[in-house]
């Protein structure tokens, strides 16, 4: 049996950063994974390191975690392809109200340290001339970007262990109880392990465990869309994404240094996570390159090579489950980021750190607590 | 075994017409059913009896060789069944998901739903990388074979042959008669390799008759042959491609001139769409590849999908014949329309299984020659990669590696670096290549085009 | 004219004249894009991870090596490809300014 200051449940990347930042305040970590770090839905998304568009309150957050983006590189010693090439928020004709709440939104993020520029027109085309016709307006922040899910969180989780984290993968939680002042852990091949914090990042399954625990979230685990297509020259800089209250239409793309251009949004598939996998439905896959074409055509040329998915658990009003528990003292919780979590992952490890290790964050988290779920 | 699932006329899908798909098509239509018969190709034929283009006018015995006959004979009976079947050449099935495949043709998508599905996939070349592949002129034996069957040229004025597995001697031979120039055909296989096989290849005496022919005709022709080979290196200049063959043979190191190099070990099998309709896989320790599982009739691991051929298990084209008439015949006896009596092509698939065994163990794939590959050489020719970024990747799994080492992850899905890839890792990590695993399928299995259109159905 | 693959038999063919790079180059009815492009000239495209022409690999549409680009900035994969008449072909990468011709 092993013994420490904190046992984090999942190896996403709000467990592995939670721990290289645990680590940093000196804090002993044992991180379970059920299976290898930074597989699921953090080694699977999209891979926007965007803030613009998150709610208002979230910003601190988002600014805190960009800041470890920016450094992660010698933070780390390796390279997460983290690329501060900007990212671009558009609205279509059909819903012109959609350009004064881009106003709006960009009003209220200058106050946060968030500068965003609203273009429309001609300086829209001139400055973005690939975009569709059916583009009526964009809001550019140029210093958002873009990183490799695949390398975040086993770079976090390498340097958290060179710093001393023990990380366990192919472990798996079954079951967490108190024991005096222990949380004591049973693991699927029966090992125990003991520490007085427990701090559960086990993203879509997080509900599960929560529920184990005495405190239900309602939730739902669903499976984005992606693509990718082949390598063509390097052309597009920023992120680009379409703002809209319709799933179908809400699709984003990318383009990676090497080439590629990766094609995320549109329809999600249903998932299976208590078998761990997920599968990309066709027709999501057709709706999604249909949704791409009208943002940018000339992608219409370019032929896609694969397509992914990841299981994700969101929350009845997209916010996170992140702060302490309602019930029991030495149990914390980050899970249930709702499609966005990957921006804010090393802010949210960070943040749990200083909250474990002090008591107090001047992050806001108050809308994230998770009380507001308990039957009034 | 279930009960039959009784449905009257139940929709039955082939993808495949080569073959396995022709004869599963055969029998179907037989029993009153009418498959659709789904193919990427222009044409029907498959690999082996793949028809040149309408307007070319060579005749079957130089297109086929000995194999004319049964080459003609599966031609027309495709012919012959092409109004009782719903015939879609051209056609791309891209993925497989919830009892439908989805097609791409000509960049519409359409999908199609399914009671039965028999996947006659086929194969294509299993290759080890050397130094140098990624030249221009270095083409896998496969295409060596395509180039002179369906378009009547040859991949180059100075051929050479490198690899190992019969079809290595047969397309030699194949260049030599239509005319090409051949300068060598080089076998990784140890001479003595065959010798220890003669009991298993017994099995199909004929076709091993044949393969002596082959080899004694190239003699004949002055076409250097060797055995025991190591390949060393494809020299030539990235503006112009392949300029000559480095390899060592007998303890010494030779060097041929050549502007075109045809390598190729045997087959795989063609497994992703049987991977996205979710069959289980087993790794085979013989061809130390991973397998769809598939039952003596035909049937996969999942309910109504249906395996045959190459695409299940490499035992050539006339195991292919026999093993898509066996489970067409199961598929009708599941669904409860006609049961026949399949011990003979049981029979017939289970000693053609022997055959293959011993083709495996006398033209092995030459695993520690992979391993022992320079740090220097490309391994994944799609994204570039070299062995060395995979001997350094920090991972231990086929998967693993690929999201970190995108080894597998480029535009031909692992299908020619996939295979290697995994014994360069295995030995790396002093692991069994089974511990590695396969590189899980995903769709599409072929590109396909952002552009593509919905069917309006 | 000095290809790299020759031609064996099959070749009294109807003539075909496609557009290679600017060039006019000859081949026959029935070719593939392919043996098109490869009976006079020695690549179809260039790598995008090395410094190395390709001429593709399989021939059977598996490998995925032999897409060329169009003059309109479509794409063709080669070996599957019949060629026509007319075709306008490029065997290098666009320019950078790609995506501005939807
Ligand atoms: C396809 C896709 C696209 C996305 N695109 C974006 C995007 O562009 N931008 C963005 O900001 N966000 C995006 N997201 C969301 C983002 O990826 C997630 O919010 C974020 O990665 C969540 O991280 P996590 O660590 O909470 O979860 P995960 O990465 O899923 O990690 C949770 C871990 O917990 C482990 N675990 C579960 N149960 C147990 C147990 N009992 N014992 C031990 N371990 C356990 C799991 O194995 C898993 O590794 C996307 C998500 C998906 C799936
Ligand atoms: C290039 C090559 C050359 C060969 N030459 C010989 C030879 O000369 N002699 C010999 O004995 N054996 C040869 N073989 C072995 C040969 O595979 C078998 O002998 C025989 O052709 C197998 O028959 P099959 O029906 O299983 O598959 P195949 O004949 O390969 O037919 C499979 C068919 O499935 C189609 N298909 C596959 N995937 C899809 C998809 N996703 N969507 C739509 N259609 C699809 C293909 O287009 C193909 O027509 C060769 C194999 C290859 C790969
Ligand atoms: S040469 Fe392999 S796909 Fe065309």
């Amino acid at each position: 049996m092993s013994r420490s200051d904190v046992i984090i449940v999942g190896g996403g990347l709000m467990g592995c950063s939670a721990a290289f930042f645990l680590r940093q305040r000196g804090r002993s970590v044992t991180l379970l994974e059920t299976d290898l770090v930074g597989r699921q839905a953090s080694g699977t998304n999209f891979g926007n390191v965007r803030r613009q568009g998150r709610p208002i309150d979230q910003l601190p957050l988002a600014n805190r975690a960009i800041e470890t983006w920016r450094k992660a590189k010698e933070l780390l010693g390796s390279d997460v392809e983290y690329l501060q090439s900007g990212h671009m928020r558009v609205c279509y004709r059909d819903r012109p109200e959609n350009v004064e709440k881009m106003e709006q939104y960009a009003a209220d993020a200058r106050q946060m340290g968030l500068d965003l520029e609203i273009l429309t027109g001609n300086a829209l085309r001139a400055r973005f001339p690939f975009l569709g016709p059916e583009v009526l307006a964009g809001s550019y922040s140029p210093l958002d970007g873009h990183a490799n899910p695949r390398l975040a969180s086993p770079a976090f989780a390498r340097a958290a262990k060179r710093l001393g984290a023990e990380i366990h993968e192919n472990t798996k939680m079954v079951s967490a109880e108190k024991i005096g002042t222990d949380w004591e852990v049973r693991t699927e091949d029966g090992r125990i392990f003991r520490a007085p914090i427990l701090l559960i990042t086990a993203g879509a399954w997080g509900d599960k465990i929560a529920a184990q625990l005495g405190e239900p979230v309602p939730f739902a685990t669903l499976a984005p869309t992606m693509s990718v297509t082949e390598p063509v020259p390097y052309a597009i800089a920023p992120a680009m994404g379409v703002m809209t209250p319709v799933e179908k239409e809400t699709v984003y793309f990318r383009q990676v240094a090497r080439g590629n251009i990766i094609l995320g949004g549109s329809t999600r598939a249903i998932s299976y996570p208590d078998l761990y996998r997920a599968y990309v439905l066709p027709q999501n896959t057709v709706s999604q390159l249909q949704q791409i074409r009208r943002l940018a055509p000339a992608l219409g040329k370019l032929n896609i090579i694969r397509v992914w998915t990841g299981i994700e658990g969101y929350t009845p009003d997209s916010l996170p489950v992140m702060g302490p528990s309602g019930k029991e003292s030495g149990l914390f919780y980050a899970f249930g980021f709702s499609g966005s979590g990957f921006q804010i992952g090393p802010g949210v490890g960070e943040t749990m750190a200083e909250l474990i290790d002090t008591g107090k964050t001047d992050i806001p988290l108050a809308g994230y607590d998770i009380r507001r779920f308990a039957k009034a | 075994m279930a009960e039959p699932r009784v449905i009257a006329e139940p929709r039955v899908i082939i993808v495949g017409a080569g073959p396995a798909g022709v004869r599963a098509a055969e029998v179907l239509v037989a029993s009153g059913v009418r498959p659709v018969v789904i193919d990427e190709g222009r044409r029907d034929g498959g690999q082996i009896y793949r028809r040149q283009p309408e307007g070319f006018t060579r005749g079957y015995d130089s297109l086929y060789g000995t194999e004319a006959d049964r080459a003609l004979s599966l031609h027309e009976t495709f012919d012959g069944l092409k109004d009782k079947i719903d015939y879609r050449p051209d056609t791309l099935v891209w993925n497989i998901s919830q009892g439908r495949v989805w097609t791409n043709a000509n960049g519409r998508v359409d999908d199609l739903e399914y009671d039965a599905l028999l996947l006659c996939t086929g194969a294509t070349d299993r290759v080890m990388p050397v130094k140098g592949w990624q030249y221009a002129g270095v083409f896998s034996l496969g295409a060596s074979q395509v180039a002179l069957k369906s378009q009547a040229v040859s991949i180059g004025r100075r051929v050479v042959f490198m690899g190992s597995g019969p079809l290595l001697y047969l397309v030699a031979s194949q260049y030599v008669k239509a005319g090409a120039n051949v300068v060598a055909v080089l076998d990784t296989a140890p001479f003595f390799a065959r010798i220890k096989a003669l009991p298993k290849l017994l099995a199909e005496p004929g076709v091993l008759w044949n393969g002596i022919m082959l080899t004694r005709m190239l003699q004949k022709s002055g076409v250097r042959v060797m055995t025991g080979v190591k390949p060393l290196e494809i020299l030539g200049e990235p503006e112009t491609g392949v300029s000559s063959l480095q390899f060592e043979a007998g303890g010494k190191v030779h060097e041929i001139a050549c502007d075109a190099v045809a390598m190729g070990h045997h087959l795989r099998p063609e497994t992703q769409l049987a991977d996205l309709a979710r069959c289980a896989f087993r790794f085979d320790a013989v061809t130390r590849q991973w397998l769809p599982v598939v039952d003596a009739d035909g049937r996969s691991s999942v309910d109504g999908v249906y395996l045959a051929g190459d695409g299940a298990r490499i035992l050539g084209a006339r195991s292919a014949e026999a093993s898509g008439q066996l489970a067409a015949m199961t598929l009708l006896s599941d669904f409860g329309i006609a049961a026949s009596d399949r011990w003979a092509l049981r029979q017939a698939v289970a000693n053609y299984a022997r055959f293959a065994t011993g083709l495996a163990e006398a033209f092995p794939w030459p695993h520690e020659q992979i391993a022992d590959l320079a740090d220097d050489v490309v391994l994944c020719r799609c994204e570039g990669v070299t062995v060395g970024e995979m001997r350094r990747v920090d991972a231990r799994e086929a998967n693993r590696a690929k999201a970190f080492n995108r080894v597998g992850m480029g535009r031909c899905q692992g299908r020619y670096c996939g295979l290697a890839g995994a014994e360069v890792l295995a030995a790396a990590r002093d692991l069994p290549v089974e511990a590695i695993g396969r590189l899980r399928g995903q769709a599409p299995v072929k590109p396909i085009s952002v552009g593509v259109a919905e069917d309006e159905a | 004219m000095n290809g790299r693959f020759t031609r064996l038999a099959e070749t009294d063919r109807p003539k075909v004249n496609i557009i290679v790079d600017g060039q006019p180059v000859q081949a026959m009815a029935g070719d593939t894009l392919m043996v098109a492009m490869l009976s006079s000239g020695t690549s179809l495209r260039s790598a995008e991870f090395g410094p190395e022409k390709r001429a593709g690999f399989c021939l059977m549409g598996a490998c995925q090596d032999c897409w060329v680009w169009t003059a309109d900035g479509g794409r063709l994969r080669a070996c599957s490809t019949p060629v026509e008449n007319g075709q306008q072909i490029s065997t290098s990468q666009p320019e950078v300014t790609w995506p501005n011709h939807g």
